[in-house]
C-alpha cells in the first residue's frame, strides 16, 4: 500500500536557542507550530525546503515534517515525535508547553 | 581526592579559549553546521530535540563539594535549575543556549571540570566503580588508573577520529559495580601470586548488537596499563570498520576477527609500544599522591545503633541505601535520586547544594555519581548517619529504594533525545509510582529495571533483570521486555519475552511480572534474577501474555 501523503511544514532548531522552529508563510521562523505554513503540494514543499536551506543559517537541521490539517486549519503533528517537538518534554513543563495556552 | 596540576589547568583554559572562538565563528556564519558539529561534539555539546544539551564529564564519577556546588550554579545560571546524572557518570544540562556554553565551560574549569570528549568518536569519560576508594571488598582504589587513562586519552593525537566512540570502565573490586563486561575495554583488578594486576576485557557493549566482553589478557601488570590500552586502541583504529556506523564498534571487530587474532595483534603492537611508555610509572606514582584517601576519624557507632533500633524510617533507609565501608565504623551512603514519580537521575540545584553540604560536613568532602544515576557519599561515620538521613529527607533525597524496583535506570528518551524512538522517563516514573502505591518493592526485594528509549541502549536495558526497550512501531510507542540480564561480574544479556506492549500497557505488564515472581519464588531469599534462572521464561510469559497462554491451553 502506498504511504499516505501528508501536508508538510518546514522545521528546524534555532541556532542560538536550540528551540524548535517552524517556517512561516512570510519566510521567517516561529517557535509556534500554529504559525507554520502548511504545504499541501509535495513539489512546493521541496522548493520551500531548498529555499530555507539556501539562506544564511540561523537555524540548524532543516527538514520537512508530516502534518495534518487540524479543525482550525493549523498544522497537527502526525507522528508523536513531532508532537513532543511542538510541545516539550512530558516530565516537566519546561518546553513550549510553558508558553502555550 | 584528585586535584589538578598547573598543566591540567592551563590545558583546560586553552581548550576553552579555542572553543569560545569556534562558537563565535559559528554564530557569525564563518563555520557551517557541518564544520562546527564535530567541534561542538568533542566539547560535549549536542543539539537535542528541544534545545542544546551540554554533557559534562565527571571523571570516574568523583566529585568534591566545590565541584557539586558549581554544577548547581550552572543549573541555576544557565539552565532550568536542575541537572541529569547519566549512566556514564556524566551530568547533562538540557536547556543551555549556544551563546552561554563558553561561559559555562569556563565556570566548570574553575573547579577542574570539563566536557571534553564526552561525545564524538573518541575515548570517552573513563568510568569506575562508584564505591571506589571506600568499598570493603576493594583490592585497591581504581581511580588513579582511571585518571592515568584520562590523561593519556585526552587529546590523544592518534585517537581523535576513531571508527566510533570508545568507552573504558575500571573496577578495583571482585564484585563488578562498573559493568566492565559491557565496555569497549573493561578493567577488573585482581590479585595473582600476591601481585595486583588487571583482567583486561575487550569488545563488550550494548546498543543494537549487545555483546559481553571477552578476556584478552587474564592478568596485566598494573605498570603495563597504558601501553596495553594504547595497543588495543591502536589495533582498533586500524582494523575497526569505518564503512558502516552500526558495525564500527570494537565489539564487532572482536566478533568478526575473533578474540585470538585480535589478541595476537594487540600483543604484537604492545611489544613495540611498551618501550615508549617508560615514564608512565612515575606519572602513576604522582597521580596516586593526589588521590590521598581521607584520614578517617574513629567513631562510636552507638548513635547509629540506637536510631536503627528506634526509627523504622531510618532502618528501612539504612537497610537499602547503605553499603559496607572498608572501615567498619563508617558506611557508604547511596543517596537515591529516584524519589517515586520523579525523573531518574534528575537533581535540583538545591538538592545538589544539600549533597555538597553533607559531603563537607560529614563526608570528608567526597561525592561519587553512580552509573545507576544515584549520588554516593562514600565515607560517612555511622554515628553521623541519623543526621545525614534527616537532612536528606528534608531535601526530598531520603527515598529508601536503592537496588529495588523503583531504583530504575532510564535514559532521557524521546522527552529530550534526538535519537530516541520512544519515551523512557514517564515509563520509569509510572512504574515507580505504581510499585509504591501497591507497597510492592520491599516484598519483591533486589531488582534491576533498566529502560532505554531506543536501540542504542543508554539505559542499559540489555543487562537489566527486567529490561524495557522503547521503539517506534508504525508511529506508535511500543515497549519490548527482556528478562534475565545481569550487569555484574556474572554479566548476561537479557532475552526478549515476546511481542511488545503499548505505552498504556507497559506498566501493568511489569506489575504482572513482579506478582508472578512473588507467586513462584521458593522463598523470600530467592531473588528475582535467581527465580528467572531457575524457572526460565515460561511462567513470566504466561503472566505477560495471559490471553495467549489461555489460547495455547485451549
Amino acid at each position: 500500500m502506498p504511504r499516505k501523503h501528508h501536508p508538510k511544514v518546514v522545521t528546524a532548531n534555532d541556532l542560538l536557542e536550540g528551540d524548535v522552529v517552524y517556517r512561516t508563510a512570510a519566510g521567517s521562523w516561529s517557535s509556534d507550530l500554529r504559525a507554520a505554513v502548511l504545504i499541501e503540494d509535495p513539489e512546493q514543499a521541496s522548493t520551500e525546503l531548498a529555499l530555507a536551506q539556501s539562506e544564511p543559517a540561523m537555524v540548524v537541521g532543516i527538514y520537512l515534517a508530516d502534518m495534518e490539517r487540524g479543525p482550525d486549519g493549523t498544522p497537527q503533528p502526525v507522528h508523536f515525535r513531532e508532537a513532543f517537538r511542538a510541545t516539550g518534554p512530558s516530565n516537566y513543563a519546561h518546553g513550549k508547553q510553558a508558553g502555550l495556552r | 581526592m584528585y586535584t589538578y596540576s598547573e598543566f591540567d589547568t592551563a590545558f583546560l583554559a586553552e581548550r576553552n579559549r579555542q572553543f569560545r572562538a569556534q562558537v563565535a565563528r559559528r554564530i557569525s556564519g564563518n563555520l557551517t553546521e557541518d564544520e562546527f558539529k564535530p567541534l561542538r561534539l568533542m566539547n560535549g555539546l549536542y543539539l537535542q530535540l528541544h534545545a542544546y544539551m551540554l554533557r559534562v564529564a565527571i571523571p570516574y564519577g568523583s566529585l568534591n563539594s566545590a565541584q557539586m556546588d558549581k554544577l548547581a550554579e550552572l543549573a541555576d545560571r544557565w539552565d532550568k535549575g536542575y541537572g541529569h546524572f547519566t549512566t556514564r557518570q556524566n551530568i547533562q544540562y538540557n536547556w543551555p543556549k549556544l551563546n552561554d556554553i563558553p561561559d559555562m565551560l569556563d565556570a566548570l574549569a574553575e573547579v577542574g571540570l570539563h566536557a571534553i570528549q564526552t561525545s564524538g568518536n573518541t575515548i570517552r569519560n573513563v568510568t569506575a566503580d562508584h564505591f571506589a576508594g571506600a568499598a570493603a571488598d576493594e583490592l585497591a582504589d581504581p581511580r588513579p588508573y582511571a585518571e592515568l587513562l584520562r590523561q593519556w586519552s585526552t587529546d590523544h593525537p592518534e585517537f581523535q577520529f576513531l571508527p566510533r566512540k570508545f568507552k573504558i570502565a575500571v573496577s578495583g573490586s571482585p564484585n563488578d559495580r562498573a559493568v566492565t563486561k559491557a565496555h569497549d575495554i573493561g578493567l577488573r583488578m585482581r590479585r595473582k601470586e600476591g601481585e595486583l594486576g588487571f583482567e583486561v576485557i575487550v569488545g563488550g557493549g550494548l546498543g543494537r548488537t549487545p555483546m559481553i566482553g571477552k578476556v584478552i589478557r587474564d592478568f596485566l601488570p598494573l605498570s603495563d596499563l597504558l601501553p596495553y590500552a594504547e595497543a588495543i586502541v591502536h589495533v582498533y583504529n586500524r582494523l575497526g570498520r569505518r564503512d558502516n556506523k552500526y558495525k564500527a564498534r570494537i565489539k564487532i571487530m572482536v566478533h568478526e576477527h575473533g578474540i585470538e587474532d585480535v589478541r595476537a595483534l594487540v600483543e604484537e603492537a604492545f611489544t613495540h609500544i611498551k618501550p615508549e611508555f617508560a615514564g608512565a610509572d612515575t606519572l602513576l606514582a604522582q597521580i596516586k599522591t593526589r588521590f590521598r584517601a581521607p584520614d578517617l576519624r574513629p567513631h562510636e557507632t552507638q548513635a547509629f545503633d540506637t536510631a536503627y533500633r528506634r526509627d523504622p524510617v531510618f532502618r528501612a533507609w539504612a537497610d537499602t541505601n547503605l553499603a559496607p565501608h572498608r572501615n567498619a565504623d563508617h558506611a557508604i551512603v547511596t543517596v537515591s535520586i529516584k524519589a517515586h514519580g520523579q525523573t531518574p537521575g534528575d537533581a535540583t540545584s538545591a538538592q545538589m547544594r544539600v549533597l555538597a553540604d553533607l559531603a563537607r560536613k560529614y563526608g570528608y568532602d567526597e561525592l561519587r555519581i553512580s552509573h545507576e544515576q544515584n549520588v554516593i557519599l562514600p565515607h560517612v561515620a555511622k554515628a553521623d548517619l541519623p543526621a545525614v538521613h534527616a537532612a536528606l529527607l528534608a531535601a526530598g533525597l531520603g527515598t529508601a529504594n536503592v537496588g529495588l524496583a523503583s531504583d530504575i535506570i532510564a535514559c532521557p528518551g524521546m522527552d529530550y533525545c534526538a535519537l530516541a524512538t520512544a519515551r523512557s522517563i514517564p515509563v520509569a516514573q509510572d512504574i515507580a509510582t505504581r510499585v509504591e502505591a501497591l507497597r510492592l518493592e520491599h516484598a519483591v526485594g533486589p531488582l534491576k529495571i533498566k529502560i532505554s528509549g531506543c536501540i542504542n541502549a543508554c539505559g542499559h536495558h540489555h543487562v537489566g533483570h527486567i529490561g524495557i526497550l522503547g521503539l517506534d512501531r508504525g508511529g506508535v510507542e511500543t515497549y519490548q521486555i527482556t528478562l534475565g540480564g545481569d550487569a555484574t561480574e556474572a554479566a548476561a544479556i537479557g532475552q526478549r519475552t515476546g511481542p511488545g506492549f503499548s505505552y498504556e500497557e507497559i506498566v501493568p505488564a511489569i506489575e504482572r511480572l513482579l506478582k508472578a515472581y512473588l507467586d513462584l519464588r521458593e522463598s523470600e531469599d530467592e531473588l528475582f534474577i535467581d527465580a528467572v534462572q531457575r524457572v526460565g521464561h515460561a511462567p513470566f510469559k504466561a503472566a505477560l501474555y495471559p490471553t495467549e497462554a489461555h489460547a495455547d491451553a485451549a
